[in-house]
């Protein structure tokens, strides 16, 4: 038995293939945007997964620390400390802001973490290169996806950090990557105005008769010092006793300590459905049309090779091949085509995917989804195929 | 013919076709969650470390004079200004004395006149003296003359009130010498403390020193109290250095300190810890501690300029040491990933001392020469599959 579709595509094997690659690269670039929306969903979540929290603690009635500011007491951990249930907390800050290495700019979100003992939360979990923080300050741990290397010199507003270690998926929402410094520094770098600013502050409070009376010497030394500290973080991050759940270490907090505290569940709901919301429903509305475009273009792909070789199928027909033969062969040819263009597709989109600037994850699950739905697409559309090329009138082999 | 042609055709879909398979089935591996986490290893060692601290500071001065007035008033003038360098008694400035001077005057004519009188007391009690010397003689004489019944009774009575009559003057006067001293002696100490005062004016510098700062010019009203010029002792110049209470332990005083000028960036200087202050900084969790300079550096640091110390501890006896980056807390433990058998172990440990390099002792959980994981490419899990390299990818050595 000779494989009619086998021989067909033996024939125009050249045509066969630049399309199959062509219908390849399209279907890799909906495979990437279907991996761009992963990514983003999955740069929300490694930035929970990297905090190491069980809770989040943060000012009353916001969504920080990611959606919002927010901003507590610096102090406010000691308390927590003491609720039931807790094993840990410690201060954290965030700030995305411009990190200046050699010259240039470099966009980062830098994260201040309580120093003393590697696992403490907020703390990278795993590094790829260098060490931990040891020194209380001017050292750095960094993504590298910054492009920082371990000995670099990075400016952070007006102090110098030495990046000791680099880390990996260490990102923000948004995929900036992020720099880890210690929180007394990051405090500073928070609150740090420039040297101009400062100046014209205390000079605006000498100016101010409140503020620098004749008779108290000392007061206006005062007023600049009490303007010139931080004492506050963003959040603080808390691991509990693997016996209790979530929900009833943070009642307490919420209830005695009057602050806000958000569950790991609740925080992703924040992150994903809050801060990405839109962004993923716009990669989501790109990757239907995308979706529906490729479909659209398969058909179409299917549909006129078969009709460039209608005057064939005339012939098969006048030779008195049967419908089911002749059928069965422009389905294989579909299914070889769709085939062909999901492998390519696939290895393109794996091979492009590193090159993206922000992370794009390539989910098995939605490979697996894709090779199914194209393979539908390529049933349907050979469909249309095979009616034309059944409506075909046999005389048209000799006619013209 | 034929056979060969579509051997041939064969063989063109194969070329094609099976390296295509080969390629999607290699990156289906690669890529997928099935792709071994590259991770880099190291062996656990024996070693002894020194540990250190490491802490920030800012250079002070130990000893600070604010020299000001001690009343309200203008100053007159200031001799020096900031920079110099003054020797201990020298006039720096004065305040404006206004009428202390007339006042002086006054009292010092008051104390005259006052002297005058004294002395003119002085003679009254001469006087009264004389007159009681005279009254003494008469009383006596009309004694012996009234036993011999040559003067009346009554006229003796009344040379012996004569006499009473002149003690009680003597005495009077006396008194009266003892009130005019009494009176000149106030004048006198109010003369003398009105000159101390007007002394008091003058600003003095109390050490030999450095004037740091210059706060009033000629003409400015000051307040009890305010300093006009300050002046600090260059040679007591120290680091108020600050340490996180998080790894202070171990800091005492008399250790080696190595110390980093934020102008002299690269350039170490020696010193060690003077003293641990006994007041720790409650709101910031700092220990705070005083370091002194070896050798104060030439020219003269800023005062109130940032330095980094790094306190050197006594090294500690050896003990197995992993780098710090190995350790890492899963369900709330911390601990290491041990390779053994190629399989992926976590293994609790118990962290002793570390130092600033990175490396931290182990005292129990694994022994020396287990296989560590140091790097991985991700976070590792029991389950995860690994594949030991040397250098993760994109990381330069």
């Amino acid at each position: 038995m000779i494989s009619l579709a086998g021989r067909d595509i033996q024939h125009a094997w050249g045509k066969f293939v630049f399309t199959g690659v062509g219908l390849g690269l399209l279907i890799g670039v909906t495979l990437t945007m279907a991996g761009v929306y992963r990514g983003m969903v999955d740069d929300a979540k490694a930035l929970l997964d990297n905090s190491g929290a069980d809770l989040w603690v943060v000012q009353q009635g916001t969504l920080g620390p990611y959606a919002e500011s927010s901003s507590l007491y610096d102090d406010a951990y000691r308390g927590i400390l003491g609720m039931p249930g807790v094993t840990r907390a410690a201060n954290v800050t965030y700030l995305t802001m411009q990190v200046r290495h050699g010259g240039e700019d470099v966009r980062a979100m830098v994260v201040g973490v309580v120093t003393g003992r590697p696992g403490e939360p907020g703390q990278p979990g795993y590094l790829v290169s260098g060490r931990r923080i040891t020194r209380g300050h001017y050292e750095a741990v960094a993504d590298i996806a910054a492009g920082f290397k371990l000995g670099d010199q990075i400016q952070i507003r007006r102090n110098l950090y030495t990046v000791v270690g680099l880390t990996r998926r260490m990102v923000s929402s948004s995929g900036d990557p992020m720099v880890f410094i210690p929180i007394k520094d990051a405090q500073e770098a928070q609150f740090l105005k420039d040297n101009d600013a400062i100046v014209q502050q205390r000079r605006r409070a000498a100016a101010n008769p409140l503020f620098n009376r004749p008779g108290v010497p000392g007061l206006l030394d005062a007023i600049i010092a009490s303007q010139s500290t931080n004492p506050y973080v963003n959040a603080v991050l808390v691991q509990i006793k693997p016996s209790l759940s979530p929900e009833e270490a943070a009642e307490p907090i919420r209830r005695w300590k009057r602050l806000q505290v958000y569950t790991r569940e609740q925080m992703e709901g924040i992150l994903v459905g809050k801060l990405i919301a839109t962004s993923a429903k716009q990669i989501g509305m790109f990757l239907v049309i995308l979706a529906i475009v490729s479909a659209a273009i398969i058909a179409f792909i299917i549909f006129t090779l078969t009709l460039g070789k209608i005057r064939e199928i005339a012939v098969l027909k006048l030779i008195g091949t049967r419908n089911r033969t002749i059928a069965w062969m422009i389905l294989q040819q579909a299914l070889a085509l769709g085939m062909i263009g999901f492998v390519v597709g696939k290895i393109a989109a794996t091979i492009w995917a590193p090159f993206f600037p922000k992370y794009v994850l390539l989910v098995p699950q939605d490979a697996v989804g894709g090779f199914f739905i194209l393979m539908v697409i390529c049933v349907l559309a050979s469909l249309l195929a095979i009616r034309a090329a059944l409506r075909v009138d046999p005389a048209e082999a000799i006619g013209g | 013919m034929m056979l060969l042609s579509m051997n041939r055709r064969t063989l063109a879909v194969l070329t094609v076709l099976v390296p295509l398979a080969a390629l999607f089935v290699y990156v289906a591996l690669r890529s997928g969650p099935l792709t071994p986490i590259p991770v880099t290893v190291t062996r656990v060692e024996t070693l002894s470390i020194t540990p250190a601290l490491f802490g920030i500071g800012t250079i002070e001065a130990r000893y600070t004079y604010k020299i000001g007035p001690t009343v309200a008033g203008r100053v007159k003038r200031v001799n020096v200004q900031v920079g110099d360098r003054v020797r201990a008694g020298q006039l720096l400035g004065e305040m404006d004395p206004v009428d202390f001077d007339d006042r002086i005057a006054s009292l010092g004519a008051a104390l005259k006149r006052a002297e005058a009188a004294a002395l003119s007391v002085k003679a009254q009690v001469l006087e009264a003296l004389a007159r009681k010397t005279y009254a003494d003689a008469q009383a006596r004489r009309y004694e012996q003359l009234l036993q011999t019944r040559l003067v009346s009774e009554e006229m003796a009575g009344a040379r012996k009130q004569e006499r009473d009559t002149a003690d009680a003057g003597v005495a009077a006067a006396r008194a009266g010498l003892d009130a005019a001293n009494q009176a000149s002696a106030s004048l006198r100490a109010d003369r003398d403390g009105m000159i101390t005062q007007r002394a008091n004016l003058r600003l003095i510098a109390p050490v030999d020193g450095l004037v740091t700062a210059r706060s009033a010019d000629p003409g400015t009203t000051m307040v009890a109290g305010q300093p006009v010029v300050e002046m600090v002792d260059p040679t007591s110049l120290w680091i108020n250095a600050r340490f996180d209470q998080l790894g202070v332990s171990g800091l005492s005083a008399g250790l080696p300190v190595r110390i980093v000028l934020r102008s002299l960036k690269g350039r170490e200087l020696d010193g060690r810890v003077f003293r641990v202050e006994p007041l720790a900084d409650a709101v910031t969790e700092e220990t705070l501690a005083k370091v002194v300079f070896e050798a104060l550096p030439e020219p003269l640091p800023p005062i109130g300029e940032l330095a980094e110390v790094t306190v050197a501890l006594p090294a500690l006896p050896a003990e197995m040491i992993v780098p710090n980056a190995s350790l890492q807390r899963v369900d709330g433990h911390m601990g290491v990933w041990l390779i053994q058998d190629n399989t992926l172990h976590f293994a609790p440990v118990k962290v002793g001392a570390t130092d600033l390099d990175g490396q931290a002792q182990i005292l129990e959980g694994i022994k020396s020469g287990d296989r560590v994981v140091i790097y991985s490419r991700r976070a590792l899990t029991a389950r995860s599959r690994i594949k030991v390299v040397a250098r993760l990818e994109g990381v330069s050595p």
